[in-house]
């Protein structure tokens, strides 16, 4: 039986929570939906700001090689990312973008789906610093590839104690909000 | 299938387990200076040892922090280090120390790009050479090098039973890829872990020789301050532990440190083979390139090309005798290594073959592509 | 008669030391000290680098420890820390300690780390064959200073005040009765203690600046030594040149093991969170 191998790219700046959001996917496949994941970062000397990558995938099998390179959805959260990573995309992959900060689409064989993923976080959730968790909600729904449940109970063991509400609550937005997109 | 427990089961980077199995080895002493890409590995351990009553020490230098492990070892504790390139270096000198007093200890390397400053928080394997023959002269060491998270747990553990067994530093290579990947983790079942400890003496103080070896190479180990008394010295020493210049016991001191490791090869030597049997094609693969190695041979397999694999665990000592036997029914031998050929040279050494080389120095990690276009090459 | 040979590795000996060298008479008085203190022999670490005062412990029956270059200090703090219980001596030169191993001797004063250092300063690399130290004084000669030395010189007893010793005493070993008293206190004394004692190098310094013998040396510690009390009335310009002695600081601070232990205590309890 050939297995299946996910690999998600989440791009952006330093500072907008990449990092956790990819250890939250991870630890929602291979802790809660009984897969295996792994996810991996590359980083500056910079400890705020610079450009900031994480990657993660999810395997039925042993994952092997740790790193991104056919993907199947890339996030972008700056025109920059979205310009360097948008080739990495494979064929029938998914760029989910930022419409606020990244305005040129670039054209591809892959899906698009543009949503102003800060601005939701700040109007419906009330803080642009859950903008991380809008767009995970976002991701469970477009891929399916891990239960929603899942990604909840990760959420929820790794986000700071007091904010689970809020970031729950973020990540419902996000969801119900991609639902309107298919 | 067994059910296993959702407590047993994590996501956890290298640097994590690491220093988990440290604990599980029975590691309370750490000492250390803050570099990238190991430096979780400190911290971590500032929050775990003063929980479980041992001691962690940030010092003022990696040459200070080498010494510091030596010398709570020499107490009685097992203890460890962890750095990076150029810490490791900075430790050299009192590596070799370890070395020559036969004192256990374990240091931990995550590679990064070298020489010098290089590429701080990208990944490297260079420094294969420097775990071998970073310090002067001819001297015994092991080291281990794991390609997964749990791996990494479990040569953690392994490398704290080699020291102990066999009185030496031993050195676990990590690099920046297993040291910070996130990844799952199943941890051993307690029943399931084997901890060493040293050998201690049980001879009276007053007849007590620290190197006197009988029967084995390695000698019996007191405590420091249990009552013995005994001198230690880096200076080339008989059995009674004080200098000598005497030729025939230097020479009896250098030949048996060493026969200490080549004597017991079989039992250190680890490593893993897959799809060999019918193979044209080896790879030997160790650390986070060997990952790339499996997902090349598996394409090259699905192919039809008859490709395996020889992940390395224990590259010092090193598996000459085994590959020379699998040179016998394989002529083509694959190195992928983030280095311009370090462990290459060995392979060929053991194999009497032409290696193709596959490296990478730009700080990027091996791809399986790039194994795979040498496997395409080779096979046709 | 002191019982010297209760402490002695006498099938060791003869030393390796030069005829006129300080390095016996500091042993000596530390032998003496550690008497008086009552220390039991099996609970000292006597731990050192390398030189001519490296070389102590070879000769003397406690645990004996003798390191690399420069890092006594460092293996002393693993000791110390793994077994408190032990009482740890550190014996150094100028050289290993303030050269070599400058950086560990600071910071285990700055933890003010319980343990006695004991810095035999002959103003010189004796081992080796003379080559100037950080601590040979300016314009004197060094076989890798043969015009003079043009490098100030370090204060090996300020910079221990400096970077936090609890106690520090400077004697010579003309002055060797005083010595003991000094080390035994030293020994005594909860934290990072330095005794600076100013020892002869017939051998490489007295030759190569043509002071003479070690006897000669002696007499001028004699000459030139001013006790620390009688300094303080003296004007900066009457002490230049001068070897001041005695106790120099002595004061309270905490101590590292005990203030570790009251963490683990603390973490264990659940009061210590992060």
């Amino acid at each position: 039986m050939v297995g299946f191998r996910y690999e998600f790219r989440l791009s952006g700046s330093g500072g907008q929570g990449l990092i956790l959001a990819g250890k939250i996917l991870a630890e929602a496949a291979a802790i809660y939906d009984d897969k295996n994941a792994t996810q991996s970062q590359s980083y500056g000397p910079e400890a705020r700001g610079g450009s900031s990558r994480s990657e993660v995938i999810i395997s039925d099998k042993e994952i092997d090689y740790p790193k991104a390179v056919n993907i199947d959805l890339l996030l972008c959260f700056t025109q920059e990312a979205c310009d360097k990573y948008c080739k990495d995309i494979k064929e029938n992959g998914i760029l989910l973008v930022d419409s606020n900060y990244v305005t040129n689409i670039p054209k591809g064989k892959f899906k698009v789906y543009c949503l102003p993923i800060t601005e939701i976080a700040e109007k419906e959730a009330g803080k642009t610093l859950v903008a991380n968790i809008v767009a995970l909600g976002i991701i469970v729904e477009l891929t399916r590839i891990i239960s929603k449940e899942a990604v909840a109970s990760a959420i929820l063991s790794r986000v700071p104690k007091g904010t689970e509400e809020l970031n729950l609550k973020a990540f419902n937005i996000g969801y119900d909000r991609a639902k309107t997109l298919k | 299938m067994q059910r296993i427990n959702k407590k047993d089961i994590k996501l956890m980077t290298g640097n994590e387990a690491c220093a988990e199995a440290a604990i599980v080895a029975g590691m309370r002493f750490f000492a250390g200076y803050p570099i990238t890409p190991s430096s979780e590995i400190a911290e971590i351990l500032s929050c775990r040892l003063p929980r479980e009553g041992g001691v962690f020490i940030q010092m003022e230098d990696e040459l200070g922090s080498m010494a510091t492990i030596i010398g709570a070892s020499l107490a009685g504790m097992k203890s460890m280090t962890a750095t990076s390139g150029p810490g490791f270096s900075l430790m050299q000198e009192n590596i070799g120390y370890a070395s020559m007093t036969e004192i256990p200890c374990v240091i931990v390397d995550v590679q990064r790009g070298g020489p010098s400053t290089g590429l701080p928080t990208l990944p490297s394997q260079a420094d294969v050479m420097q775990s071998r023959w970073g310090t002067h002269g001819d001297h015994p060491i092991i080291v281990v090098a794991p390609s997964t998270v749990r791996e990494t747990f479990d040569w953690t553990i392994k490398a704290f039973n080699l020291a102990e067994r066999f009185r030496v530093p031993v050195i676990v290579l990590l690099d920046e890829i297993i040291g910070h990947i996130n990844e799952k983790i199943i941890f051993p079942k307690k029943e399931e872990i084997v901890i060493i400890e040293r050998e201690r003496t049980k001879e009276n103080p007053k007849t007590y020789l620290p190197y006197q070896c009988v029967d084995t190479d390695i000698p019996l180990f007191a405590d420091f301050g249990a009552g013995y008394r005994y001198n230690v010295t880096g200076l080339c020493h008989d059995e009674t532990g004080f200098p000598t210049n005497d030729p025939e016991k230097i020479d009896a001191l250098y030949r048996r440190l060493n026969r200490k490791i080549e004597r017991y090869t079989d039992e250190i030597i680890e490593f893993k083979t897959v799809s060999l049997d019918d193979a044209e094609i080896c790879i030997v693969a160790y650390g986070s390139s060997a990952r790339s190695a499996y997902r090349a041979i598996r394409r090259a397999r699905e192919m039809g090309i008859k490709a395996g694999i020889f992940q390395i665990f224990t590259i010092w000592p090193f598996p000459y005798e085994e590959l020379t036997k699998i040179s016998q029914h394989v002529k083509n031998f694959i190195v992928p290594e983030m280095n311009l050929g370090q462990i290459a040279h060995e392979v060929s050494c053991a194999t009497g073959c032409d290696v193709i080389k596959v490296n990478r120095v730009d700080g990027g990690l091996i791809t399986p592509d790039e194994i795979f276009e040498r496997i395409k090459y080779v096979s046709v | 008669m002191f019982p010297y040979e209760k402490y002695l590795r006498l099938d060791k000996f003869p030393h390796i030391w030069c005829t006129g060298c300080g390095c016996g008479i500091i042993m000596k008085a530390m032998l003496r000290a550690i008497e008086k203190s009552k220390i039991p022999k099996d609970s000292i670490a006597l731990v050192s680098g390398i030189g001519c005062s490296s070389r102590t412990p070879g000769y003397v029956d406690f645990n004996t420890l003798h390191t690399t270059h420069g890092r006594a200090i460092a293996f002393a703090t693993g000791l110390k820390l793994a077994k408190p219980k032990l009482k740890i001596i550190v014996v150094s030169g100028d050289g290993d300690a303030i050269a070599i191993g400058g950086n560990h001797f600071i910071h285990a004063a700055r933890r003010n780390l319980d343990m006695t250092v004991i810095v035999y300063n002959n103003y010189i690399y004796g081992m080796t064959g003379g080559q100037a130290s950080p601590a040979t004084p300016i314009g004197k000669k060094g076989s890798t200073a043969p015009y003079g030395s043009i490098e100030p010189s370090f204060d090996i007893s300020g910079l221990a005040i400096a970077a936090g010793a609890t106690f520090v005493a400077r004697s010579t070993c003309y002055h060797a009765v005083q010595l003991d008293k000094y080390i035994e206190k030293g020994l005594l004394k909860k934290g990072f203690s330095l005794i600076e004692v100013l020892a002869p190098c017939p051998t490489y310094y007295a030759r190569l600046n043509r002071i003479g013998t070690s006897v000669d040396m002696l007499r001028w510690y004699k000459e030139n030594s001013i006790p620390v009390e009688a300094a303080k009335k003296m004007s900066r310009k009457e002490k230049d040149g001068k070897i001041i002695i005695g106790v120099l600081h002595n004061i309270e601070r905490v101590e590292f093991c005990e203030e570790y232990k009251k963490l683990v205590e603390r973490v264990k309890r659940g009061q210590a969170t992060f």
